[in-house]
């Protein structure tokens, strides 16, 4: 065959597909409930399991009747730590060279003791023919406690923490000269104490899981930012190979950091679907949601600064307290954007974390950073004023060449431009000074700023892309289409990277059957997948060269690659000459042709696993890489009732490039919107007595409404790091990061109040 | 178990319910109609919306027996994803989701709520309750869609694409 028939050759990619704000690949099925999420998969066995929570913080169960539960007609099975069968547990430390050891989000092995480790825990799982059934059953199990010293007031445990330690790919905290005498020696200093409450994820998707087994095989549909560390891990909970787990989840219902680890409810799910004998489905009720799945932890800080007259800073001090679980979690590190911010002549930074009895913490949109510049730069904030400066002034007199904890270069950044750009669209030379001098009728306005702050990381893909003799391309890696548009911006990426229609490419993804993909979290699931497309892609460039250089009568002959540009569906030199991937393969009579990345076998595994770490480590001792923005916030304070509305958003972010500008405005919109939430209304209510959680529910955990959010105004430098593929910088985290501040700040600026723990409640204003 | 004739999406089903069945696990459960979902159970997040005789309802918070007989419209209902109704085009153009779990109630709610507003309901933030014609403004639409939960964030689309349509 010398001439592809004419259908083959696809329609002309005219302008890159990268860069553009096109619509969601996945638009029409998500919005027309044609998108399968973990609970919506049918089975004609199916089962449902619900699961009976533990009332007390610690101690051990003495008696458990589950005799009522089990003579309920329909009940098929009531598991307890006494008829449980046993899994393996989890593994006791982290083996950098499989990270899925870390997968589990406690350390405890559910139901395999009487021990009771937190008030919430499962203690027994119902399993029945309905889920009617099955929640009324599990209301009839009966369970005695002998309740042990637990430790569950974190503001009370202050003086128990312990230093954390870093990891040797993660270095905790740092200082630079001694900064107490310098802030005892400043001119101009202020010396903060600010508190942040726990708060939970609340994906308006709870935790599913559907268990199914097949002999020792099981398939697993799971609410997963992370299909591999699930898939592994259960693994090695029920003793089985690997290859015999396939978790798979199309579509995940957001996640927010919530989704990342493996909690109680899959694990359980699994080991109900062993017991029960048929498919079962652990549907997590919003509660039991709240009740066994870590969110993020409550933090104490302390912001000390010092600065000269000028507002030259002389001193930075940021410690934290957090809380971890006496069985799992890790310190909230609120400082890690303290040494990377401010030129501060001396530095220190420091976290520690108290243990409490309680479920361990988990990670929740930029962990550290999030909460972290509430303090830091609501402490800027503070500073000016001292100063009598312009706090965005102030920010800019200290905006640092290199990075000012261990003097490494930026890859890059300017958050000059940030905000001056945003300065300029929010109006911010019209603000005067003054607090409460701005008012609405009776409500009385403040503006404020912030600087968001985020360093995003990179993980490692395996992915193949296959070229059809049709022209069209197919993207297969394990990704998690979570919200980010995970397919569409793969897809944009591959079309440029081989010059075809974004149309031509599909993403096939949320299956742990594709070739491993990284987890959805560090807001590096994007630039992780896309150094690997880019990667295959090359490689298919070659091999389609390769096969036309063979093939008598390609124009491609004698070609070489780096005269030839991917575009209309081929590799074509700058004179025209050139032919399509359709015909490459038709010439070859090849049906398709496809590049791969990633490891082909388990040492190949490991040998990847070593090298990313090796150039991880590499990576960061010789730059600083971050995403970051300036935030510009208008509020509305009533000055009767104390109640605080934002009225006014502009964010102005220095994020890489941007792959797609619709998808990645909207992922920072969102951050935004969880900051406000976490400013305003997000506090889950601890009872310290008890260790129990009061508000386990989305009716009195307050997640922002719509009347709650402003139109915010979401705009990019889009100029590349020169380090990364593409140049993108991760967009999912950045956002949050300084908005809790700019709404405090904000608050005042209209009212004098500087409110220094969130949130800002009314009673905390009146 | 109980004989209830449920009327969804122009088809009637005969189904035995046991009585505590909510109308959401009946379609999802028993109809196999998961393109409605569960993010609470108790009426607080708006996912489980669909519209029964035009009004939009927390189909969690009902139980299916009760609905015997009504006109049930599901998200599935409302257009597929090769006929799509105009809102579920906007809701698209204007990004107004992202991980897409609250956007069938997002969707159906708007519907009834875009009804309410033709039938003339005021609103907590309607300025005049007596006026003749009350505008939509982005304030109205806002607020009347506040019972819906995106914690995606993803409100500023969802108005845009409600607004696109209303006018």
């Amino acid at each position: 065959m010398t001439q592809a028939p004419e259908r083959t050759r696809p329609t002309t990619a005219t302008t890159p597909a990268v860069g553009r704000p096109i619509d969601r690949l996945d638009g029409a099925v998500k919005t027309t409930g044609a998108s399968e999420y973990t609970a919506d998969r049918p089975y004609p066995d199916l089962a449902h399991a619900t699961l009976v929570h533990a009332t007390i913080a610690r101690g051990r169960i003495t008696a458990i009747d589950t005799a009522a539960a089990e003579a309920l007609t329909g009940v098929l099975a009531v598991i307890t730590h006494r008829n449980a069968p046993p899994l393996k547990p989890p593994p006791a430390r982290i083996n950098p060279l499989d990270l899925s050891t870390m997968a589990s989000g406690t350390k405890v092995n559910y139901l395999g003791s009487d021990e009771v480790h937190w008030n919430g825990e499962p203690v027994a799982v119902v399993v029945a023919e309905t889920l009617e059934t099955a929640v009324e059953a599990a209301r009839l199990v009966r369970v005695s406690y002998a309740a042990g010293p637990a430790v569950t007031d974190f503001l009370g445990a202050q003086d128990s923490a312990a230093p954390a330690r870093g990891l040797p790919i993660i270095p905790d905290g740092g200082r630079k000269g001694d900064a107490e005498q310098a802030l005892a020696a400043a001119p101009v200093s202020v010396d903060l104490r600010f508190t942040t409450p726990p708060q939970n994820h609340n994906a308006i998707e709870p935790h599913a899981t559907t268990a199914v087994w097949d002999g020792d095989r099981l398939t697993v549909h799971d609410s997963t930012q992370s299909m591999d560390f699930a898939r592994r891990h259960l693994a090695l909970r029920f003793g089985v190979p690997v290859e015999s787990v396939r978790v798979i989840a199309p579509n995940v219902g957001g996640g927010f950091g919530g989704k990342g680890f493996v909690w109680a409810g899959t694990v359980l799910c699994a080991m109900a679907a062993r017991v029960a004998k048929r498919p079962v489905r652990l549907a997590l009720s919003r509660e039991a949601v709240f009740r066994t799945v870590g969110g993020r932890a409550p933090t104490v800080q302390r912001v000390a600064l010092g600065a000269e007259r000028d507002g030259a800073l002389t001193a930075l001090v940021h410690t934290g307290v957090s809380q971890v679980g006496r069985v799992g979690g890790m310190p909230e590190r609120v400082g890690s954007q303290s040494g990377h911010l401010y030129a501060a002549r001396t530095i220190l930074v420091r976290h520690s974390a108290a243990t409490l009895d309680m479920l361990p913490n988990s990670a929740m949109r930029a962990p550290g950073e999030a909460v972290g510049t509430f303090a830091l730069e609501s402490g800027m904030d503070a500073l000016a004023y001292e100063l009598g400066m312009d706090p965005v002034e102030l920010r800019m007199r200290n905006e640092p060449e290199r990075d000012p904890l261990g003097g490494k270069p930026f890859t890059r950044r300017n958050l000059r431009a940030a905000y001056a750009r945003g300065a300029q669209r929010f109006g911010w030379a019209d603000r005067p000074p003054e607090p409460r001098s701005m008012r609405d009728g009776r409500r009385l306005l403040g503006w404020g700023v912030a600087t968001a702050f985020h360093m995003p990381i990179q993980l490692t893909a395996d992915v193949t892309v296959r070229l059809g003799m049709d022209g069209t391309v197919l993207v297969r890696c394990a990704l998690h289409e979570i919200g980010v548009g995970a397919a569409t911006v793969q897809a944009q990426i591959a079309a440029d990277a081989l010059g075809v229609p974004v149309e031509a490419v599909t993403v096939e993804l949320g299956d742990s059957a594709l070739p491993v993909g990284p987890m959805a979290g560090g807001s590096g699931q994007t630039a992780t997948a896309a150094a690997s497309v880019l990667r295959a892609c090359e490689e298919l460039r070659r091999s389609a060269l390769a096969l036309a250089r063979r093939s008598p009568g390609s124009p491609l002959r004698g070609r070489r690659i780096d005269e030839l540009a991917a575009r209309d569906g081929g590799l074509f030199a700058a004179d025209g000459s050139g032919e399509t991937y359709g015909e490459i393969l038709a010439r070859a009579g090849r049906p398709s042709l496809e590049g791969r990345v990633g490891a082909r076998t388990s040492v190949g595994r490991v040998a990847g696993q070593l090298r990313f770490i090796a150039g991880m480590v590499n990576d960061q001792r010789r730059q600083v890489r971050a995403a970051t923005g300036a935030h510009f916030c208008e509020v509305a304070v009533d000055e009767d009732t104390g109640e605080v509305r934002v009225t006014r958003w502009v964010a102005v972010f220095d994020v890489g490039r941007v792959i797609n500008p619709k998808t990645a405005t909207s992922q920072l919109r969102g951050g935004i919107v969880m900051g406000i939430g976490a400013a305003l209304s997000e506090e889950t209510q601890v009872d310290p007595g008890s260790g129990r959680i009061m508000n386990a529910s989305l009716a009195d955990y307050h997640v922002p409404v719509q009347a709650d959010v402003p139109a915010i105004d979401v705009s990019y430098l889009d100029e590349p790091d020169p380090t990364t593929p593409l140049g993108l910088l991760g967009v999912g985290e950045v956002g949050i990061t300084g908005v809790a501040a700019a709404v405090a700040n904000a608050v005042h600026h209209a009212t004098g109040v500087r409110v220094r723990d969130l949130p800002l409640t009314p009673d905390r204003l009146l | 178990m109980i004989p209830v004739k449920l009327r969804v999406n122009g088809t009637t089903e005969l189904l035995a319910l046991d009585p505590r069945v909510s109308l959401l696990d009946a379609l999802r459960e028993h109809l196999g109609l998961t393109g409605t979902k569960k993010g609470c159970n108790q009426g607080a997040c708006g996912a489980c919306t669909v519209l029964v005789d035009g009004e939009r309802i927390a189909a969690c918070l009902a139980l299916a027996v009760q609905y015997a007989g009504r006109d049930i419209t599901t998200i599935e209902g409302v257009g597929q994803p090769e006929h799509l109704h105009p809102l579920q085009q906007q809701f698209i153009s204007e990004d107004g989701f992202q991980c897409g779990f609250c956007t069938s109630g997002q969707i159906c709610s708007a519907l009834g709520m875009l009804a309410e507003h033709r039938a003339g309901m005021p609103s907590a933030v309607t300025p005049d309750l007596d006026a003749a014609e009350i505008a939509l403004t982005e304030a109205e639409i806002k607020e009347r869609m506040s019972g819906n939960l995106c914690r995606c964030g993803a409100y500023e689309g969802i108005v845009g694409a409600i607004e696109r349509v209303a006018r």
